[in-house]
């Protein structure tokens, strides 16, 4: 069965800032390709990456575990990693592993490029 | 069989369809006897479903029946999961459909059952090894979010043999939502289990189930623990569908006095929800059975 891969990685700068927007569904199937997109953003050093979530409809563990092993990459190199427009669905994904509780999310790209 | 509707309703939103399913196993004699007969009902998404009923009524087989474990005699199961929204039955799917919609399952029956050999951690990694592709670097960060959700983080390397009960129950529930299942069968989570832990581990079906939507199938004896996680209930009675409702109905029932209750049914259901020994499900229990056998020797 083919599969049309509806996550698509979008990579933009904005001074000293990275943005990635992700969309579509982030689990298993699609984490190797957003991983890759995002160790790519992370290989400039940005002093800030913001990953947009606004597109994802669903994100289960191991996207959860791509964004943790990301955040690692970024503090490695005293960057800040930033979210936002989280849905209420891929919140509750943060809230329950107390992830929230870690990353910086916010409601829109504007706070998360100038927080 | 003709004639009989062993399709789920077309408008009805479910995650599980379960039509007219009868299961036969053999008796001592080799007589083939009715453990499931006529079982028909829905799970809708999101929902958890606690399934009850005496000792020896059906309810692990049936679960076993809805994880394709068992094959049962009569009816359908119908699944309608995230990656495939239109309805599989699973006793007459395709093998890889099959598999699809099992990847779907997480399970967590009696034992526990992990790998005696492994570490905990490893234990809870090989579903993610064995259906993905991801960079073990993930994996481990995804198996660290799953034993910290279970209060396991402590026990992360020791191997099953140096578990407590709980700490088991623990484990095997980090390993059953490993693949983050959009459904979860539960055979007596909390047997065995002191209160304390036993109440912890309710909570965690709770959040699965209001926080990311799981849908959740619960056999269970504690009736604390049933009537905390259910939003629905089923009562089985000797293979049958004894009555099926909304928590807050079976409440009513096990609160009300025997001689207020509509009809033998609700005094049945009454008595076993109130745990008394005295009453018609003692009464029905094998006395037929036993009439039988002093009758005709
Ligand atoms: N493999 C089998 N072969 C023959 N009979 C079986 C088999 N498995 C179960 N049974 C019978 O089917 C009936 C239902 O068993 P089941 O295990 O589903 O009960 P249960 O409701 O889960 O009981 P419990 O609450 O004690 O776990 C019982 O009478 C049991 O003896
Ligand atoms: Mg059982």
């Amino acid at each position: 069965m083919t599969q049309v891969d509806n996550t698509l990685n979008d990579i933009r700068r904005q001074g000293n800032a990275t943005i990635v927007a992700l969309s579509g569904e982030v689990d298993l199937h699609r984490t190797p390709a957003v991983h890759k997109t995002l160790v790519q953003a992370c290989e400039q050093h940005p002093e800030r990456l913001v990953v947009n979530l606004k597109d994802v409809s669903y994100m289960d563990s191991s996207g959860l575990g791509t964004l943790v092993e990301v955040f690692r990459r970024v503090n490695g190199y005293h960057g800040t990693l930033a979210l936002c427009h989280l849905s209420t669905r891929v919140r509750s994904v943060f809230e329950i592993t107390k992830l929230d509780r870690f990353f910086n999310i916010y409601a829109t790209e504007e706070e998360a490029l100038s927080a | 069989m003709s004639g009989m509707r062993v399709v789920p309703e077309e408008s009805q939103k479910f995650v599980i369809s379960v039509r007219q399913l009868a299961k036969l196993f053999a008796d001592q004699q080799g007589r083939p006897v009715r453990v499931l007969d006529d079982i028909t009902f829905d799970v809708y998404p999101g929902e958890t479903l606690v399934v009850m009923g005496g000792s020896g009524c059906g309810k692990s087989t049936l679960l076993n029946c809805l994880i394709g474990e068992l094959r049962p005699e009569e009816g359908g199961i119908f699944y309608q999961t995230r990656v495939m929204p239109q309805p599989i039955n699973i006793l007459d799917a395709r093998e890889e459909q099959l598999n699809e919609v099992r990847k779907r399952f997480g399970i967590l029956f009696q034992s526990g059952a992990l790998f005696n050999s492994m570490t905990v951690a490893e234990n809870i990694a090989l579903p993610l090894k064995e259906h993905s592709y991801v960079d073990p670097s993930i994996i481990d960060i995804v198996v660290t979010l799953k034993l910290q959700q279970v209060h396991m983080l402590p026990h992360r390397d020791k191997m099953p043999a140096q578990l407590s009960g709980g700490q088991k129950k623990r484990a095997g529930l980090a390993r059953a939502t490993a693949l983050d299942p959009e459904i979860l069968f539960y055979d007596e989570p909390s047997a065995g289990l002191d209160p304390v832990t036993s109440a912890a581990i309710d909570e965690l079906i709770i959040d699965l189930s209001k926080k990311l939507s799981v849908t959740s199938v619960v056999v269970t004896h504690e009736m604390d623990s049933a009537f905390r996680i259910a939003d629905r209930m089923v009562m089985l009675d000797r293979g049958r569908v004894l009555r099926i409702g909304p928590r807050g109905e079976f409440e009513r029932i096990r609160d009300t006095a025997p001689e207020r209750l509509a009809d033998e049914d609700e005094r049945l259901i009454h008595q076993f929800l109130n745990g008394k020994t005295e009453g018609p499900l003692t009464d029905a229990a094998g006395m037929s059975e036993y009439e039988k056998w002093i009758v005709t020797g």
